[in-house]
């Protein structure tokens, strides 16, 4: 009974959203005072249906009813709670829920939080929401509806979560990233309403772009998270692999890169507005052309999911829809829209010009590595997989002029600059840089290499010219000390921002130069050693857990002869499917990190070990934290506060 | 030329150069980069949609079915061989030295990425077992189609 309630508030969310999309544009069209505020209580009426929808699954999965396809499939009574609690987006149908239900959450937020902004505005934007909404109900409710019965033939016992997916990551990682994705979908609204409406102005920007910061910040440490669980968990060491699916999540963060530095400049200058809205336009496409990649199975990915056609022909015409659709009126609208600001060749609107354009060359390479071996196939030419290599080079050329750029823009002003003001900071933090890379790479380098030399140099470049202009600018008029507490959270959040690229591109560069990485054979009381540590394995422990049963190896590992630390690694067969999974023995650290990963019993009994030495690879997920945590400073400037919006709207008014 | 229309005419050229510079390497980037997809039967006798075999020495990756009894282990390390078959009968033999993916078995589908090193042996660099029960790639599912070992792991 349960079950059918919750497709039944699923279908009245559905009928609200096509509500809110007509009705307020309708109130617009027809001058209708009420019909344009009713935008906002149907917003909050779909989310309340649509959550009620969202909990009466997870409740089912936590009674473990198993006469609920799904549940059928994708849980088991023997998994705890917290993994039953999770399983609901351990799958295509349930994550789809998740999806509307996020979407409905930003939705929602912006109809409360958006008090100050003109009625018809936010109207408009609401309408464009729940037209997106709208399009995943149906997508929900005819291809992937989680509510199906399984009667009356019920299976006992749920086949249960697929094993990788019980960890603490897919607790996280996908609320996280979908928050991203989804959240894309405001800046979006707002540049659609917008050219609805025909008017772009400073205001528009400085409205979205706490919003798509939100956005970027969800995405951001979503990645990272996703980054850091397959790391420890598919047990191969690897912490990017270029997967389709991967890639998918990385477009839209790229876009949304360019994106919140594009809306800074129309924000703050007036200019790039159009570029900006197509962009914006971009970003939320990225997400649902990830959406269709990885929900259609046309890729080959370790994330694919058992796929359906009618799904993927379903989300290729939404896509073509919104795209088309948005494109269109981009097309039609955008000669309207007039940048006045003017400013020279060197000047800040230049360097985030060339940021832009640095990004969306690194979105091109990603899409067309991506979506490649699909045109290469549907044309007939055969299954082709574009290897690393690829990306990895591409990426390496881009990262420099990227990073060079990244340095020198906050020290340049906006409108113009003269080149000889610059000389001075930029020799000073040559110099520092270039010290501090030899004594870094001298301390911690095992041997030389030019592209190690090359990365560490871009990171502390990166991270002097960061600090140096922090220095600068606080000491303008103040003491260091006094000058900084005076700085913006604006500014803050950029400094802290380009320290967390700096740092991420010191982790990559690191791990990719000197990790050290070795498949053994070893028996029990056997050792290896190398880079002055010493793997020992002492013994076999039986490590049985709830719905597992798992044999552990026992390593202790010293270093130049002094005990460090005891891992267990271990190698799990999860009951219900049996399936085998690996759960490698980290030794985490600042400097680096120990990894010991299980293969396999060889016949003659001993085991195949993997056993890495990852330098610095903690920072690769740490840089993006810092990322994330400047854009949350960012959102808290004062200046997106409401009390000083309202203060503002007086004295202008 | 006025002031302005000669900054746009700098801007363009530059950008254009850039662009073109840009597209070249990544193409470049690209071919080097491509692996294409073989079945062991393909491997023998050409790709099914060009005829075209591959040469000795290429990159490539090969998906099909572990053949049973075929999995040979180096006493002394981790190298082991196995042959690969398809649904057109083809066979091939891969060798690997490493880690075996979890899921690896034989009568299983895998992809195995590598060079060819004589007409049908493939010294592989990475292999690939399928995800979990319900997945397989798709272009290895194509080329399992039809044979009845691919039920019997299933309960």
């Amino acid at each position: 009974m349960l079950a059918e309630i919750g497709q039944f508030t699923l279908v009245i969310a559905c009928m609200l959203a096509l509500l809110q999309t007509v009705y307020p544009l309708y109130g617009i069209y027809a001058r209708q005072q009420n019909a344009i505020e009713s935008a906002k209580v149907l917003t909050i009426l779909q989310f309340f249906f649509v959550s009620l929808s969202f909990v009466i699954l997870s409740y089912l999965f936590l009674v473990n009813d198993f006469t609920v396809g799904y549940i059928a499939t994708n849980s088991n009574s023997a998994l705890p709670w917290y993994y039953r609690l999770s399983a609901v987006w351990g799958a295509h149908e349930g994550s789809l829920l998740l999806w509307v239900f996020l979407l409905s959450l930003w939705s929602t937020a912006v109809a409360v939080l958006s008090k100050r902004l003109p009625v018809e505005s936010i109207a408009r934007v609401l309408a464009v929401l729940g037209l997106l909404s709208l399009g995943f109900y149906l997508f929900v409710l005819l291809t992937s509806n989680p509510f199906l019965r399984t009667l009356p033939y019920f299976p006992v016992d749920g086949r249960d979560l697929n094993p990788l997916l019980q960890d603490i990551g897919l607790i996280l990682h996908p609320p996280m990233l979908y928050m991203g994705y989804v959240g894309f979908s405001v800046a979006f609204a707002f540049a659609i309403a917008a050219l609805m409406e025909g008017r772009l102005d400073s205001a528009w920007a400085k409205w979205s772009r706490p919003w798509t910061m939100a956005a970027w910040v969800f995405l951001t440490v979503g990645i990272a998270l996703g980054s850091w669980w397959a790391y420890y968990e598919l047990g191969w060491g690897g912490w990017w692999f270029w997967d389709p699916v991967e890639n998918a999540s990385f477009m839209p963060w790229i876009a949304g890169t360019a994106l919140i530095h594009s809306l800074a400049v129309s924000e703050k200058r007036g200019v790039f507005k159009s570029w900006t809205v197509l962009l914006a336009i971009s970003a939320f496409s990225l997400s649902l052309l990830g959406t269709f990649l990885v929900r259609s199975g046309i890729l080959v990915s370790v994330h694919a999911f058992a796929s359906d056609p009618a799904r993927g022909l379903f989300i290729l015409a939404f896509l073509i829809l919104v795209i088309g659709g948005s494109l269109l009126l981009y097309a039609v609208q955008a000669s309207k829209v007039k940048s006045r600001g003017r400013y020279q060749l060197l000047s800040r609107e230049t360097m985030l010009l060339s940021n832009n354009i640095l990004l969306i060359a690194a979105l091109i390479v990603v899409l067309l590595g991506t979506l490649l071996p699909l045109v290469h196939k549907e044309i007939g030419l055969g299954s082709i997989s574009i290897g690393e290599p690829f990306f990895n080079s591409m990426f390496t050329i881009l990262v420099v002029p990227f990073a060079l750029f990244l340095g020198v823009a906050p020290l340049v002003r906006w409108k113009r600059q003269s080149i000889n003001e610059l000389f001075k900071p930029l020799l000073h933090s040559l110099l520092i840089s270039t010290a501090l890379t030899l004594i870094y790479l001298y301390s911690f380098a095992s041997h030389f290499t030019w592209l190690a030399l090359m990365g560490v140099f871009l990171g502390f470049w990166v991270l002097t010219t960061t600090c140096y202009e922090l220095y600068l600018r606080a000491t303008h008029r103040f003491s260091l000390f006094t000058g900084l507490t005076k700085l913006g959270n604006s500014h803050w959040a950029m400094s802290i921002g380009h320290a967390g690229f700096a740092v991420l591109v010191i982790g990559i560069t690191m791990t990719q130069n000197y990790s050290i990485e070795r498949d053994v054979k070893l028996h029990v009381g056997e050792s290896i050693a190398f880079e002055h540590y010493d793997f020992h394995f002492d013994s076999l422990e039986n490590m049985d857990g709830q719905n597992y049963t798992s044999t552990g190896g026992v390593f202790t590992i010293s270093k130049d002869g002094k005990y460090v630390t005891t891992m267990k690694s271990e190698k799990r067969i999860y009951t219900v499917q049996r399936m085998p999974m690996t759960e490698a023995a980290i030794d985490g650290g600042v400097t680096r990190d120990l990894y010991i990963a299980m293969g396999e019993v060889l016949p003659d009994g001993g085991w195949a070990v993997r056993i890495y030495y990852k330098p610095f690879i903690r920072w690769i997920w740490f840089g993006p934290l810092m990322m994330g945590f400047a854009g949350i400073i960012m959102m808290m400037d004062k200046r997106y506060r409401v009390k000083k919006l309202v203060k503002e709207e007086v004295s202008n008014g | 030329m006025n002031p302005r229309r000669k900054k746009r005419l700098l801007i363009t050229s530059s950008l254009v150069v850039g662009l073109s510079l840009a597209i070249g390497l990544v193409l470049f980037a690209l071919q080097q980069n491509i692996d294409l997809f073989y079945t062991p039967t393909e491997i023998i006798e050409g790709k099914n949609e060009t005829g075209v075999k591959p040469e000795i020495g290429q990159r490539l990756r090969v998906g099909g079915m572990v053949v049973n009894g075929t999995v040979k282990r180096d006493p002394e390390s981790l190298k082991v061989s196995f042959d690969l078959i398809d649904n057109r009968g083809g066979i091939v033999t891969v060798f690997f030295d490493g880690i075996l993916p979890d899921l690896f078995r034989e009568g299983q589908g895998i992809v195995a990425q590598g060079e060819l090193l004589t007409a049908t042996q493939i010294n592989a660099f990475e292999v690939l077992a399928k995800h979990d029960e319900e997945y397989m790639p798709p272009e290895v599912a194509e080329a399992l189609e039809g044979m009845d070992h691919l039920k019997t792991d299933k309960k």
